[in-house]
């Protein structure tokens, strides 16, 4: 049978691919799409510890909302996070991390 | 559910996840990450939280997906030409992934109340219908479904929602506002060369 940490593994390791893709890969747009994967990846180990957290038979509804909140939170920051990658755009004309150094000189 | 439905989703999103990274064509990753979140979604349904994994695939694999490849479309980005790695940056990279990973198994292996199996935390209605009248809570929509042995998740979803957390739902509400407002700020071209209309 499964067990949370079968759960909690797979969530893990959602997590860990999502941070390595944001140490190895250049481009900005997967880098971001590589954070949205590590949210999720947290997700599920919330929902994952609701449903074995049963209160009087029911999944502990506080990790769920925390969840919803989280997915909340997620949308908005695409949203602005895209914005924010536009305007990198025109003003570089590049997606890639290593052409934005200004502050490194 | 099964043990072989969980392993065949994780085997879903785990795969595509690693597509997401090893693709060199932001659409291929994008669509990736999007098969990715159906088989995350199928993982919240296992677990009874059907209205997350609703969300999931409404929100995730839809809106932003879609928003990602919009932005993809309107940069006309083609895969990228392979670059010069930068050597220290990608061994960097990969230890921590594999440090992370070794805590991860040691952190478990420890993890006495993770070895709880599924049957041993049995959702119950009957029970859950008792407590809730014990409590003084009668929602009939609710109360109907917990008699006939169901799990109403959305409608105590939106129980707690709108009662124990309406006010994070509020300011939640405002937080997308801004985010809304905020995108149109920044993403506004700054056009300079717009000539002002002649005076007659």
């Amino acid at each position: 049978m499964l067990t949370l940490n079968d759960y909690l593994l797979v969530s893990g390791l959602l997590f860990a691919i999502g941070l390595a893709g944001v140490m190895l890969r250049r481009n900005i747009i997967v880098i971001f799409m590589c954070l949205e994967m590590m949210l999720s990846a947290a997700n599920l180990s919330l929902v994952a510890f609701s449903r074995f957290n049963t209160q009087s038979g029911l999944p502990d509804y506080n990790g769920q909302m925390l969840v919803f909140l989280i997915i909340t939170v997620a949308a908005a920051e695409v949203a602005v996070g895209l914005a924010i990658i536009i305007a990198l755009f025109r003003a570089r004309r590049t997606v890639h991390v290593d052409d934005i150094d200004a502050m490194k000189h | 559910m099964p043990s072989v439905l969980f392993y065949l989703f994780s085997a879903i999103m785990l795969g595509f996840g690693i597509l997401v990274v090893a693709l060199r064509n932001p659409v291929s990753s994008a669509l990736s990450l999007a098969m990715s979140f159906l088989g995350l979604a199928a993982l919240f349904v296992s677990l009874g939280a059907f209205f997350i994994g609703i969300i999931q695939v409404l929100v995730y694999a839809g809106a932003v997906m879609v928003l990602f490849l919009f932005i993809i479309m309107l940069f006309d980005i083609k895969a990228e030409e392979r670059r010069k790695l930068n050597l220290p940056a990608v061994i960097g990279g990969i230890v921590l992934v594999l440090i992370f990973t070794l805590q991860l198994a040691t952190v478990l292996s420890d993890f006495q109340p993770g070895k709880r199996q599924i049957n041993t935390v049995p959702l119950d209605p009957a029970n859950a219908l008792a407590t809730r009248h014990a409590n003084g809570l009668t929602v009939p929509t609710i109360d109907k479904d917990l008699a006939a042995g169901e799990l109403p998740d959305v409608k105590l979803i939106g129980e707690t929602l709108f009662t124990k957390y309406n006010f994070h739902l509020q300011i939640v509400g405002v937080l997308l506002l801004v985010a809304t407002v905020g995108v149109i700020v920044i993403s506004r071209r700054e056009d300079k060369t717009v000539e002002p209309v002649p005076a007659k």
